[in-house]
């Protein structure tokens, strides 16, 4: 983002150019359906309006002209906001989300809003009503030279793989350069799980720091809005732009939240890495089992202290998970009745039967699997076992971190999900439920605890797709795991994925990007 | 197994149908899931609620600061009436899960 917003203010380039270039590369990526909608005459508006500030030497900041892509599960006016979901089709949100304003008070030119699972529910980006998002890695280069030659005519159509969920349009749009971040959302790991298939770096933060007015909730006490870009610096800038106390959130923290520029650490050896033993959890790739490893020798090497560590009760976090998530839920999607917004059914018979009608056409299959398990969880002769059992086993959890953390562990190095990206068309076997219990096992418990955490892509697979690896850190110390997470960037030299598309709209700008991201 | 009584009851509630068995079976999985729970022992243990429970909540003085906005809220409804939100008549219960296929039907 640095090198874009000099080569702005030296005028290298302007904030049209920018933005048509990353529009039109929008359109030349079309097949991976990474956006729902493309908001194009009122970003090249805002591209203009970039375009004068800097010309009269007054740029907003280094996010001033910058091209950025939101997922559409935050609130944005005058743009379409869907949820991926059919009841809110065609939904025009009267407000823009906090952190949405604050992009655009910053001067960001915001592109459009990206695919999602239906309601942020799902870990592949597949249950969305437009249609599942393609990993821009399944067209790159490096994939297409690992697959079997008879695969490779069929390829384009049936090969493609996932992008992980469920931002993952998101990060396909970060990961195919047609912007330069994107804020997704993470309740139980939907931001770093697509991040690491996508190859990028994907920040939650901690809960409390970013507000989630305008975010269309999901579990209140575990939504963050996450953020998606090219590199940890990026990242770090980004967050600099939208933390803080927000009086419209009242989860929010109040203390003062000062931006920050991360430092170029050489000398790792005052750091403690934790690797807690169980996140070897069933189902691990070697490959990836492998990675870790290396990474973890990685830190010793370089003289920090190396440490396992314990996390007992890291194999309740999905059922916890499920049962506070799916309570949460069926509570937040009551707000859909078709009364004063989004879809509403024709039936007339009554307000329940028009209620029942309405959210029967407008809601799929997972989002009402959700919605009735969580109805049954909240049952009064149910709630005692399974919903303040749940939040009882959270406590526990959340004290295994504070243990851990207390000990003098400073962050933890896990992996960021089990494998690289499954091909769609295994990925869908199995249904959504079971998927997000797999794959959310690695993440889901940081959310739990409202710690930050960030997945720092690390390296290409045996299929030549991205594999990262994930740090969590202490509450409220963004700075310090964004620090170790930029260290340990620089020494992993994460490769640029090779696409076609971009490659024909590369003209310098782009280039500026590679050559951050390999710097 | 949950009871046909309570399929109903939460059809009621959560205002949204299983469907078909598939549904139901879902839901039957949801619950064998969730009981993983009751293998850890939480005695002594209080429910946690939110990970900020240690901090005060932010209250701010309750004077109006912003509002009138009537005709954007009012856009995104599709019945409406001057300043109103139309539904149709309410106090009617919604039919029994065999009924229910009868009118849901016809919508």
């Amino acid at each position: 983002l640095f090198q874009v917003s000099a080569a702005l203010r030296a005028g290298r380039v302007t904030a049209t150019e920018l933005c048509q270039r990353c529009l039109s590369l929008i359109k030349s990526t079309g097949f991976l359906n990474a956006y729902i909608s493309v908001a194009e005459q009122a970003a090249l508006r805002q591209a203009e309006e970039s375009e004068k500030r800097y010309s009269r030497g007054q740029p907003l900041g280094v996010l001033d002209g910058i091209p950025v892509a939101v997922k559409d599960n935050f609130n944005t006016a005058g743009i379409e906001t869907t949820c991926a979901s059919n009841m809110l089709k065609g939904y025009i949100s009267p407000y823009n989300a906090t952190v949405v304003q604050k992009l655009l008070d910053q001067g960001a030119v915001l592109l459009g809003k990206t695919n999602l699972d239906e309601f942020a529910m799902g870990s592949g980006s597949t249950d969305g009503v437009f249609g599942p998002v393609r990993n821009p890695w399944s067209y790159s280069r490096q994939y297409k030279e690992k697959s079997a030659p008879e695969s490779r005519s069929e390829d384009r159509e049936s090969n493609w793989v996932i992008t992980g969920g469920s931002s993952g349009g998101s990060a396909a749009a970060v990961s195919s350069f047609t912007c330069f971040a994107a804020l997704g959302s993470d309740t139980g790991g939907s931001t770093r799980n697509p991040a690491a298939h996508c190859g990028v770096v994907g920040l939650k933060p901690t809960y409390g720091l970013i507000s989630r007015h305008g975010l269309i909730p999901l579990v209140n006490s575990m939504d963050v809005p996450g953020i998606l870009t090219r590199c940890v610096d990026d990242a770090a800038v980004v967050l600099g732009s939208l933390a803080g106390h927000d009086p419209k959130d009242s989860t929010t923290i109040q203390d003062n939240f000062k931006p920050f520029e991360l430092p170029n650490l050489t000398d790792v050896s005052k750091f403690t890495i934790g690797v807690p033993k169980e996140y070897h959890a069933p189902g691990l790739s070697s490959e990836i089992l492998a990675l870790w490893s290396k990474a973890a020798d990685l830190f010793k090497n370089a003289g920090a202290k190396v440490v396992e560590v314990s996390l007992p009760h890291t194999r309740y976090s999905i059922v916890c998970y499920h049962v506070l998530c799916t309570a949460e839920v069926a509570s937040n999607m009551a707000r859909f009745d078709g009364l004063e917004y989004g879809h509403r059914s024709d039936m007339n018979e009554s307000t329940e039967s028009m209620y029942a009608a309405t959210r029967r056409e407008g809601f799929n299959d997972v989002v009402r699997g959700r919605i009735l398990s969580g109805n049954y969880f909240l049952l009064k002769q149910n709630y005692e076992n399974y919903f303040v059992k749940a939040q009882k086993v959270r406590r526990l959890i959340v004290n295994d971190f504070v243990k851990v953390f207390g000990s003098g562990v400073d962050i933890l190095l896990t992996p960021t999900t089990l494998s690289d990206a499954v091909p769609y068309m295994e990925f869908i076997k199995a249904d959504n439920r079971t998927r997000s219990a797999q794959d959310d096992i690695l993440t889901q418990a940081v959310n739990m605890a409202g710690l930050p955490a960030i997945n720092v892509p690390t390296a290409l697979s045996e299929r030549g797709l991205p594999v990262g690896l994930q740090f969590i850190g202490r509450s409220f110390q963004e700075k310090q795991l964004l620090t170790v997470a930029k260290w340990f960037e620089k020494q992993v030299q994460f490769p640029m994925i090779e696409l076609e598309e971009v490659k024909k709209h590369d003209q310098g700008i782009f280039q500026h990007q590679k050559s951050a991201a390999s710097s | 197994k949950v009871a046909v009584e309570v399929l109903d009851h939460l059809e009621r509630l959560a205002l949204v149908d299983f469907r078909d068995t598939e549904g139901i079976e879902r839901l039957q999985n949801a619950i064998q899931f969730a009981d993983q729970l009751h293998e850890v022992n939480t005695d002594g243990v209080e429910p946690m609620d939110s990970v900020l429970e240690d901090r005060c909540l932010y209250l701010r003085e309750d004077d109006v600061t912003e509002g009138n906005c009537t005709k954007e809220l009012l856009k995104n409804a599709r019945e409406k009436v001057e300043e109103y939100f139309v539904a149709p008549p309410g106090n009617i219960p919604l039919p029994k899960l065999e009924e229910q296929e009868i009118v849901l039907q016809g919508s």
